[in-house]
């Protein structure tokens, strides 16, 4: 396997009784596109959280880019960037505004050249001076993308980066991230819902199910294993149990 | 070429207050409201005066005492407001997710908070303190030196009181709004602020000798009735907004701990 950039053992993470995550422990591996897959509730966006700093694990340790992230989060940080479509801009600012806010907190050299160089790889020319809160979802997750690619980061954790883009937007948007991939060698860490493109973009997959990993592969592995043509169908499985009878099968 | 270099506390801190300046240039109307209060504050009282010169021979002694009051309260208001105001800004636009995962440290968002909270109190007092010069022929500025240690020992208080507001909205997160804007007026019936800290009963006097604010009022007559300045009302405030001050931080930190914990900050403002 490939040098993991990031290395994660025994993550726990219990909120009261609940067990978000359970002792979960993986590696990732650098200059790849791994899927976290699982249903609503299966412990990927606290995943994520831990590994962003966000949340505070209960037990385990997280190795990014080889620093202790529960002790020395702040020396990964710059080398790191999130997309979301459930955390937001202030809505008042221009989008040029939101980048340059961002660009200065991330330490970014000549922000304003970034920022056009980012707005030419995402097509953001004509909305740079636009409200951010004028814009339409698909328009807003494309900030959010260009706000994620500012410090060009070694690790880039994607929530559903497709989410509410129509097919053709969410096509070009995949496009630009496999080529990002290829230009910069990053990591990419991706939840999604959207099995084609996990299919498309991902070399590495781990299913989540109630707060552990209970599988992992590749997809055609995966598609291999559960007998299926396509990941939905593995997905479904996994959510229903019904490894075992696949596998029976 | 790496695109990045090591941003400093001094960079980032700087990046939250561009990202205000940009929000107040867009929005005129946050501007006029820091302004209305302390505005409207001082033309009541600056009517009130008027009526009471005519009838108090206390007033008589510094006519604009209660003008004098009312500005130096609102220095107070106006700072906690504007700590708390700027996280709630961050909180409203469901924006803490995006700062807190990039190199922004705690501790320096608070000096951001700090700083937002000088410029807002300045922009909130100013314009009241200047229009009560012709409409009432009074200038707060004739305090002279001591209202900036006045000043000073007001905005470091607010930032102590917004430090605590602060930390309950950040582990309460939205649920605690109404603090944000009620909290500081428990402290206006203590501080002695339109009245001498005597004419409180004795067990609310130590109560009120344990605010800064007290300090301040004290000394604000002293100057203008005694031609005073008492020193010896500056050393205890500073000490008990250090005291205010430490605390404030503590608490905004643990607070920030216990989001953290809890995963909050991921879903803070919804």
């Amino acid at each position: 396997m490939l040098e993991p950039v990031i290395k994660v053992e025994h993550l726990t993470k219990r909120f009261k009784d609940v067990a978000a995550v359970d002792d979960v422990s993986f590696s990732i591996a650098r200059g790849i596109t791994t899927a976290l897959l699982g249903g609503n509730g299966a412990g990927k966006t606290t995943t994520i959280g831990m590994l962003l700093g966000l949340i505070v694990p209960t037990a385990g340790t997280i190795t990014i880019l080889g620093e202790d992230m529960l002790r020395h989060r702040h020396r990964v940080l710059p080398r790191l960037n999130f997309s979301s479509p459930y955390v937001d801009f202030p809505n008042r600012l221009k989008v040029r505004e939101n980048l340059m806010v961002f660009a200065q907190l991330y330490g970014v050299r000549d922000a304003g050249g970034r920022i056009r160089e980012l707005a030419a790889d995402l097509d953001l020319g004509e909305l740079l001076d636009k409200k951010t809160g004028s814009l339409s979802s698909g328009q807003k997750t494309r900030v959010s993308l260009a706000k994620a690619l500012l410090n060009r980061p070694k690790i880039l954790f994607l929530d559903e980066p497709t989410a509410s883009l129509d097919p053709d937007t969410a096509d070009w948007i995949r496009t630009y991230l496999e080529r990002y991939q290829r230009a910069t060698g990053a990591s990419i860490l991706l939840a999604s819902h959207n099995m084609a493109e996990v299919e498309r973009l991902c070399q590495d997959v781990l299913m989540m199910k109630a707060g552990r990993i209970v599988d992992r592969g590749t997809p055609s592995e995966l598609l291999s294993r559960y007998g299926r043509a396509n990941l939905e169908d593995v997905f479904l499985d996994i959510a229903r149990s019904r490894r075992a009878e696949a596998a029976a099968q | 070429m790496d695109i990045m270099q090591d941003a400093g506390p001094l960079r980032r801190i700087g990046a939250m207050l561009l990202r205000h300046y940009y929000l107040m240039r867009s929005s005129p109307t946050r501007i006029f409201d820091l302004m209305y209060w302390p505005l409207l504050q001082m033309i009541v009282w600056g009517f009130i005066t008027v009526f009471f010169v005519r009838h108090s021979s206390w007033l008589v002694q510094a006519s604009g005492v209660l003008i004098g009051a009312v500005l130096l309260w609102d220095v107070l208001v106006r700072s906690q407001f504007g700590m708390t105001l700027s996280l709630l800004e961050e909180m409203w636009s469901r924006n803490l997710a995006n700062l807190f995962v990039s190199p922004l440290r705690p501790a320096e968002f608070a000096g951001a908070l700090m700083v937002l909270s000088m410029f807002r109190s300045l922009l909130g007092v100013v314009p009241a303190a200047l229009l009560a010069i012709p409409l009432f022929a009074y200038s707060i500025f004739d305090l002279g030196l001591p209202l900036i240690a006045f000043w000073a020992i007001l905005l470091m208080f607010g930032w102590g009181v917004g430090l605590v507001i602060a930390a309950a909205l950040t582990r309460f997160g939205l649920a605690a709004e109404s603090y944000a804007w009620a909290s500081i007026f428990i402290l206006a019936p203590i501080s002695g602020v339109y009245y001498p800290v005597d004419v409180l009963p004795g067990w609310l006097r130590a109560v009120s000798w344990a605010m800064p604010s007290t300090y301040v009022f004290e000394g604000m007559r002293a100057v203008m009735i005694d031609h005073v300045f008492r020193w010896n009302l500056v050393g205890p405030a500073l000490v008990l907004n250090v005291v205010y001050l430490a605390l404030g931080i503590m608490l905004f930190l643990a607070a920030f701990r216990s989001a953290r914990e809890r995963g909050q900050l991921l879903h803070a403002g919804e």
